[in-house]
């Protein structure tokens, strides 16, 4: 590095700008009004960083790479293009696919260097080649869960957190013993194939409703991995994107276990199975008021300020297109409505927003729950659609409750709350929600779509 | 070398202060596009695979070439599909209209 020919310093000032375009990218992103000025620059980066790398003299063979360049092309537009309910799922492959890069490099990397490999480089070049394996299996068994193709209820079992650890320090070991003799390739393979197995292992006992923290804790491994990587090849490039990954990955992830009130440990040891819920016994015999299409109808139209809380049963039943038509129905009668939205509504993080934002409801009218919060006690009424351990009052009021603590969305400080619910079967979480049972509250049982569009027909109805 | 590392040292800490002051200000609305743009960005290691595939290696040149070209697919499959979806979902994201009179 200490004599660079020309054409080598045209190559790092490519990736010099590449890097600033990156930062800036995701600064921009900041903002729904400049966020897409932040994707051109993190293309323009991407394009220069590419076409540098390209014109390094060391390629002596164009053929594959350009043969890859288009494949890969090819399969990216396709993924690009899925519908946006299928956006986490899509989430967890692309992660998958990021590992996987990574754990090839890294593999061959090692193949090529070996025997002479210093220390602390082997011992990075297995940081990669771990998180890159587990990445990998972790995320396609994400992205099978969220797609369906796999059960998605958690699977436990007895020991399930030890067998895991273990696993885990078993790699870990065998990459201490690679750090000690990079001569022994033998090993090698072990520092792959366990981590493989522990990404599945860490994935099975995980549940729908935590999906979010999973995906974010995915996208930070993806991001850490890929700085290794950038320690191996000496690229400061690689090693700034993986550290704004990993960084991203990272606030997401402690994001998501304070809103599931989990602690972040919890989390980061992927011990963030259910710890299962042992739903409180004692079955509800409490009445629960019901109410029809009509009813509701009549009391959103009398109301001056809505508060809609959209979770993943909204996602589900596909219902945020009458969503908006209930959102226009009631704008248009002067009525105030607002989104109340929890951080691990949905999937993803910002599941629902998008899911919102697609149905073209306007993103100010998108709120967060601390920003909702204290709207409740002046709102009318508080529709709940396909949302329930994010509404529970027992979080904030009941000490045994094993959501105790969790932040919710303060629904049962409105005047009225309206839930709109498949049927009485209790959340992700297995607990019953006493909010279903207050004096204030009507129950709309339902398919979420069917029973919004009902709403959205009285209205119209009543209008015209 | 030991410089070198400490140097890459120096620029991962510095990245990570940056990383996590940047994307603390991006608004929850955003963190799934948030998600697919790093995402997208993240393939960056492109770079790694492009040089792997296409250097001259006067050993085990074949692992690397074939290891290199699948690594090369799957992270520009990643940049391709991030940036479009990305763009995509920021494409619906509206500001209410200006109140009519």
């Amino acid at each position: 590095m200490t004599n660079l020919p020309g054409l080598e310093y045209v190559i790092e000032v490519t990736y010099l700008i590449a890097t600033a375009l990156f930062i800036l990218s995701l600064k921009w992103l900041s903002s729904p009004t400049t966020a897409r000025r932040g994707v051109f620059a993190g293309e323009l980066g991407m394009l220069l960083a590419i076409a540098g790398t390209l014109l390094h003299q060391g390629i002596v063979e164009y053929k594959w790479i350009v043969i890859a360049l288009v494949l890969g092309t090819i399969i990216g537009v396709p993924l690009g293009e899925v519908a946006m309910t299928a956006v986490p799922q899509r989430t967890a492959l692309s992660h998958a696919f990021g590992a996987l890069c990574v754990t090839l490099v890294g593999t061959a990397e090692f193949y090529l260097r070996t025997p002479d490999v210093p220390r602390f480089m082997m011992g990075v070049l297995s940081l990669e080649v771990i998180l890159g394996s587990l990445t990998f299996t972790g995320s396609l068994m994400a992205a099978g869960k969220l797609q369906e193709v796999l059960p998605q209820r958690p699977i436990t079992y007895k020991g399930q957190n030890i067998v895991n650890l273990g696993l885990l320090g078993v790699a870990i070991v065998v990459a201490g013993m690679l750090v000690a003799h990079p001569e022994k390739t033998q090993l090698f393979p072990l520092i792959v194939g366990i981590p493989l197995l522990f990404g599945v292992m860490m994935i099975i006992p995980i549940g729908g409703a935590d999906m979010p923290t999973v995906i974010s804790l995915l996208n930070s491994y993806a991001g850490l991995s890929a700085a290794a990587m950038g320690f191996v090849l000496d690229s400061k490039l690689l090693i700034i994107a993986g550290a704004l990954d990993g960084a991203s990955g990272l606030i997401l992830s402690v994001n998501m276990s304070k809103a599931m009130n989990r602690s972040f440990t919890n989390v980061l040891f992927g011990a963030f199975g259910q710890e299962q819920a042992a739903a409180a016994g004692k079955q509800e015999t409490r009445p629960v008021r019901s109410a029809t299409p009509e009813e509701a109808a009549a009391i959103l139209a009398a109301a001056n300020k809505v508060v809609i809380v959209p979770g993943y049963g909204m996602a589900v039943a596909q219902a945020q297109h009458k969503v908006r038509e209930l959102y226009d129905a009631l704008t248009k009668r002067g009525v105030d409505v607002k989104f109340g939205i929890h951080p691990v509504a949905g999937r993803m993080p910002g599941h629902m927003n998008v899911l919102l934002a697609e149905a073209d409801i306007p993103y100010d009218k998108l709120l967060d729950m601390d920003e909702i919060n204290g709207d409740f006690p002046q709102t009318d009424v508080a529709l709940v659609i396909g949302a329930n351990d994010v509404t529970n009052p027992a979080a904030r009021t009941d000490a045994s409750s094993p959501i105790y603590g969790m932040p919710i969305l303060d629904v049962d400080k409105a005047r009225t709350v309206m839930v709109i619910k498949r049927s009485m079967a209790a959340g992700f979480a297995g607990i019953d929600n006493p909010l279903y049972y207050l004096d204030k509250t009507l129950m709309l049982f339902g398919d979420a779509k069917s029973v919004v569009g009902s709403i959205v027909r009285e209205l119209g109805g009543g209008h015209e | 070398m030991k410089l070198d590392l400490l140097t890459s040292l120096y620029v991962f800490m510095l990245a990570a202060f940056i990383g996590f002051e940047v994307i603390r200000r991006v608004s929850p609305l955003l963190h799934t596009p948030l998600m697919s743009l790093t995402n997208a960005l993240d393939a960056i290691a492109v770079v790694g695979a492009i040089l792997l595939a296409g250097e001259y290696h006067a050993h085990r040149a074949m692992l690397a070439k074939i290891l290199g070209t699948i690594a090369i697919v799957a992270a520009t499959s990643n940049i391709v599909g991030g940036f479009l979806i990305t763009d995509r979902m920021l494409k619906m994201f509206k500001a209410s209209a200006p109140k009519k009179p």
